[in-house]
């Protein structure tokens, strides 16, 4: 059984993600405060972790920072701000995903689901969505059957991605990896290469691979 | 020399410096000839009217043709700026209008003779002044210029001709050119157009052929402006190989014949492409009024020849320059040949260049002969007689008599030796306030007088006894030396007492400037510390406007001179080369503003109190810096805490309001799957559901609107897709509109652009659910793009019943609510639009659609990627 650990200091909040969670198959602890949060996590080392922000004793970004110096348990950020730059600080600080409050129950369920997957090299070598199949180990791509040709930094950019599949990834993360550290300011860059990578990926309009969170980063959808 | 010359990184430095100012600067190009009449004139309208067929924006600044038809021609086209009127003294004067070229800003102005003296109250006393103005100004100048009028071979022409030049241009500004070209004619040629009218008309012609324009002369001056056309193309050459490795310096002192030394010391720089000094040594023996006035200017006639301006103190005035040559390091010294009598230059151990020579060690000694211009002799005079030394003479010899009297009476009891001591008393003390001149003739007089009334035989210059004769002239020895010894200590201790009241007054204004409290108080302070120095009235011009603590007020036409100063970084104003009618001197305050000093009764300003007065006005500058900046700094301290408050209150009410919010929508979401069996259950959740994101919606505008009202949301601008910019909106609300109703419609060829696409999104997200609000169920919503000229259009168009007319502004205000609209919105929606337009410098409007609808339009100024990346 999965265990979740959620750290918040509102108790209606506290008692109704466990309300939601224990019902699809999490084992739920609850911390009320940042140094309580972060002595469960060592105690009971939880699968993954629900972070609120805003809480009494200290930052919820300083608990992130903390816990990342031992453990790379999935983290998920749970906010009532709503501005990019707090969010792609808590991403940037090791969050695996963000969620602004209100939030819906499904949405929860489904983030919370794809934080946990381990990364699909260690999984399988084949990563498939929708008409779109990568073979991280061929590094071939398919549309519908018929394979794309990618550059080698397009193929980066896909792989990266891949890689957090279902996950945001920010734009900082990206250029880093793909680019390198000195490359982490410029994102047209990345809006280049993104929109390629679209033209080449998304034979139907409809059906949208990469999402784009403003001011954040992409998502590239996992199931 | 076996050493190979090496590039200095000091002389790196200063040519990298150099180039980069003339990245900036304005291109000068001289059109140099001989003397008058050769074409100069001529060749540069030439070529203005070429570069006017290339599609350079050329205007004349000032022409003149001396009526000369064919150079009439040629100004044909050519755009003239009017000249400006001076009114002096009755007299109408026209000058060139430099405000005028300044601000129509052409690309290159024509500026006929380079030498000219501008008209009193000019901005500047010369016309190449003005054209350094126009330089700096990054505008082009064509100038001409003849080589008599050139500042360091004024001399030799002078020579030549036999005609003194008043108007000279330093050869700085040769140099400075980037474009020298020679007019040459042969002097044969030059007479023949001067028989044929063409330079001068009617009877000035004959006699200019007769006086200047002489065969002799004319050859003489052509080979001098081939040879400095020649210099100036070497130097050009030397400039690119680092060869500087000579260092020459002059000493300069009061005399006229400094004027001559230095500009030998130019001619002979120049020639080497070699740095120059003029090293000053300011020695104990006060200067006259008239030796301070000459002094001044040789200082300032080195530094316009493009000297570095030394000065120093001492009475060994070889020590002293050889001291400064060997920091320096110079490896020439330049000094003039000795002019005194030689037993009088062997009493004082020798002449200056004597001594120089023997300590001068490996520097190089070059001895020039100064041409007696008589000027030296007569003043020297004039200046004795000016001096105090009749008056002290008077003194002095009343007091030797006074004395004389007592001794008279004294002798009986005493005996006539003693008589010497007493004597020798007097002078000693007369020593002390009395010039040295005068203490000779006080020391001579009573030797005499001793002589004559004391010693034996009495009544007579006889002296009978040996041991008399040998105390008369033991006395004599004694007198003198003493006297001058007392004097000079005298006039030492005077000059080093001058010296310290000039650091005493540097520390204090430094003391009350540290001990200032406030800006107010510090600039207080200074005024007082510069009022009491200089005896003079004292202002401070800061942000153009004279501060409180100014204790004189400047007029409009001072304030115009201040503003120069301030804009140009120079000093002008009375005593400089600026606009020296002024009746105060203006030292700028770096960019902070002006220090403005109005001396009370003073006909000159030396160096040294020039220097003294630039320190000070430095420290003052340092002082108005460093508060600016901690003004700036509690600024910045203030505001930070602010937005910090404003961002905790915001987070908590953030918090406070949506917690339970999120709640509601969780408990319901839960409860739903629930209430399967429960007859209307579902419907009552919906319900719930709806009223549960209608009050998200209030929320969270309600706040977004405090803090895009609050002007604390910095932009966080990014790169990115336009068309990915209005998917990501429709995406953001695909819970809320259906995809099918959107209708996208924007041009391929969109470039990236830089916006907040965060902020810009949630316009858009408002701007959507306002069109889904507004029309019927359905319908489509279209959404366009476009760019026009550097702006971004960003439409959505619904197809609703439209806008009533007389609310398209309304509408963007807060808690408005059109009169159409039937859902309960709050109203901020739009404001927020409108709000988040503003913040990117941009503005939201609506208008009806002429076939049916309203338009929203958002307008943003945005900066596109076109021609930065390719890929």
């Amino acid at each position: 059984m999965k265990s979740v650990l959620i750290i918040d200091d509102e108790p209606p909040i506290r008692r109704l993600l466990r309300l939601t969670l224990e019902p699809a198959g999490y084992r739920v602890f609850e911390a009320e405060a940042g140094q309580l949060g972060l002595q469960d996590a060592a105690a009971k080392r939880p699968d993954v972790v629900v972070l609120d922000l805003g809480l009494p004793d200290m930052d919820g970004l300083v608990v992130l920072q903390r816990l990342r110096e031992w453990s790379t348990t999935p983290v998920l950020v749970l906010t009532v701000r709503n501005q990019e730059a707090d969010k792609v600080a808590a991403l940037d600080a090791g969050a695996d995903d963000y969620l602004t409050k209100p939030f819906s129950t499904a949405e929860l369920l489904a983030r919370l689901r794809a934080i946990q997957r381990r990364a699909p090299e260690a999984q399988a070598p084949v990563f498939v969505v929708g008409d779109l199949t990568v073979d991280l180990a061929q590094r071939t791509v398919t549309v519908q059957k018929s394979e794309v040709h990618l550059t080698a930094t397009e193929y980066a950019l896909l792989h990266e991605l891949v890689r957090h599949a279902g996950k945001v990834v920010t734009q900082k993360q990206l250029l880093r990896a793909v680019w390198g550290p000195k490359a982490e300011e410029q994102s047209q860059y990345l809006r280049v290469y993104i929109t390629h990578l679209r033209k080449k990926l998304e034979s139907n309009p409809q059906q949208k691979l990469i999402r784009t969170e403003a001011g954040i980063g992409y998502r590239l959808l996992a199931d | 020399m076996s050493e190979r010359p090496r590039p200095n990184p000091d002389l790196l430095l200063a040519e990298i410096k150099r180039e980069e100012q003339l990245a900036k600067r304005g291109q000068l190009k001289i059109f140099f000839g001989m003397c008058p009449g050769v074409g100069k004139t001529f060749a540069m309208l030439q070529a203005a009217q070429a570069r006017q067929r290339e599609g350079v924006k050329v205007v004349v600044g000032i022409v003149e043709t001396h009526g000369r038809a064919e150079t009439q021609a040629l100004l044909a086209g050519l755009p003239i700026i009017d000249r400006k009127s001076i009114d002096y003294r009755g007299v109408t004067l026209e000058e060139m209008d430099i405000d005028a070229i300044l601000a129509r800003r052409p690309q290159l102005v024509l500026v006929d003779e380079l030498a000219h003296t501008n008209a009193p109250t000019s901005r500047h006393p010369k016309r190449y002044q003005d054209v350094l103005e126009l330089l700096d100004a990054g505008i082009n100048v064509y100038s001409t210029l003849n080589v008599q009028h050139l500042e360091s071979r004024n001399d030799v022409v002078q020579q030549i001709t036999g005609i003194a030049m008043r108007e000279t241009v330093p050869d700085t500004v040769l140099d400075q050119a980037d474009e020298i070209e020679l007019i040459d004619l042969t002097p044969e040629h030059l007479r023949k157009r001067l028989a044929e009218g063409k330079v001068y008309l009617g009877d000035r012609a004959a006699t200019a052929a007769e006086n200047f324009f002489q065969e002799e002369n004319l050859a003489a001056l052509r080979e001098i402006a081939l040879r400095v056309t020649a210099e100036s193309v070497d130097g050009g050459l030397k400039r690119g190989r680092w060869q500087a490795t000579q260092r020459l310096a002059v000493g300069v002192g009061p005399s006229p014949y400094s004027a001559q030394l230095i500009r030998w010391t130019r001619r002979v720089a120049s020639a080497m492409d070699a740095p120059w000094l003029a090293i000053y040594v300011e020695t104990s023996t006060p200067l006259g009024e008239e030796d301070k006035a000459r002094l001044t200017k040789n200082l300032s006639l080195a530094r316009q020849l493009g000297a570095e301006v030394v000065s120093t103190a001492g009475d060994n005035i070889a020590a002293a320059i050889l001291e400064v040559a060997r920091e320096q390091g110079v490896t020439q010294i330049v000094v003039g040949k000795p002019l005194g009598h030689p037993a009088r230059e062997f009493l004082r151990g020798g002449s200056l260049a004597t001594k120089l020579i023997r300590h001068g060690g490996d520097i190089d000694i070059h001895i020039v002969r100064g041409e007696k211009t008589g000027l030296g002799q007569r003043r020297r005079v004039t200046d004795w007689l000016g001096s105090n030394l009749l008056r002290d003479c008077g003194w002095g010899t009343g007091a030797v008599g006074a004395v004389t009297l007592v001794s008279w009476l004294l002798q009986e009891v005493t005996g006539y030796w003693a008589i010497a001591l007493v004597y020798l008393l007097a002078v000693v003390l007369l020593a002390m306030v009395l010039n040295r001149w005068a203490v000779l003739v006080v020391a001579t007089l009573s030797a005499v007088l001793w002589n004559f009334l004391f010693i034996p035989p009495v009544f007579t210059f006889h002296i009978s006894h040996v041991h008399d004769l040998m105390m008369f002239f033991m006395y004599f020895v004694v007198a003198l030396s003493m006297g001058h010894f007392t004097n000079q200590l005298r006039v030492r201790e005077a000059a080093e007492r001058r010296r310290e009241r000039r650091t005493a007054a540097l520390n204090r204004l430094l003391e009350s400037v540290t001990a200032s409290t406030s800006l107010a108080d510090g600039l207080g302070r200074a005024v007082k510390e510069v009022d009491a120095l200089f005896v003079a009235h004292t202002t401070i011009l800061l942000d153009g406007a004279p501060h409180a603590t100014s204790t004189f007020q400047p007029d409009e036409k001072e304030l115009a001179v201040a503003m120069w100063a301030l804009q140009n970084e120079q000093i002008a104003g009375r005593f400089t080369e600026t606009l020296p009618e002024a009746t105060a001197m203006y030292l700028p305050l770096r960019q902070h503003g002006v220090l403005g000093v109005r001396f009370a009764e003073r006909t000159t300003l030396t160096m040294n109190e020039r220097d003294l007065l630039e320190t000070m006005a430095g420290q003052i500058a340092v002082m108005i810096e460093s508060y600016r900046l901690m003004e700036q700094a509690h600024e910045a301290r203030i505001a930070e805490e602010s937005e910090k408050l404003h961002r905790t209150l915001l987070d908590s009410v953030s918090h406070e309001l949506k917690t339970p919010l999120a709640v509601i929508r969780a408990a319901t979401e839960g409860l739903a799957t629930q209430l399967d069996d429960v007859p209307l259950g579902k419907t009552f959740i919906d319900e719930i559901h709806a009223a549960n994101r209608r009050l998200e919606r209030i929320v969270t505008n309600l706040l977004e609107m405090t803090r895009i009202e609050s002007g604390k949301t910095p932009l966080n601008p990014e790169w990115g897709e336009v068309r990915e910019l209005l998917e990501s909106a429709v995406d953001q609300l695909a819970n809320e509109i259906s995809r099918e109703r959107i209708r996208l419609q924007l041009p391929d060829n969109l470039p990236l652009v830089r916006l907040d696409f965060g902020l810009i999104e949630q316009a858009l997200c408002n701007l959507l659910i306002n069109a889904v609000q507004h029309s019927p169920a359905g319908t489509p919503v279209e959404m366009a793009a476009r760019l026009d000229a550097g702006r971004l259009e960003l439409e959505i168009r619904d197809h609703g019943t439209g806008l009533t007319p007389g609310e398209e502004k309304k509408i963007f205000e807060k808690f408005y609510r059109g009169a159409n609209s039937k859902t309960g919105g709050s109203g901020l929606g739009l404001s927020i639009v409108a709000g988040i337009a503003r913040a990117h410098g941009g503005e939201a409007f609506a208008a009806n659609h002429p076939t049916g609808g309203a338009t929203f339009t958002l307008r943003l100024p945005v900066e596109t990627n076109e021609k930065r990346f390719d890929h």
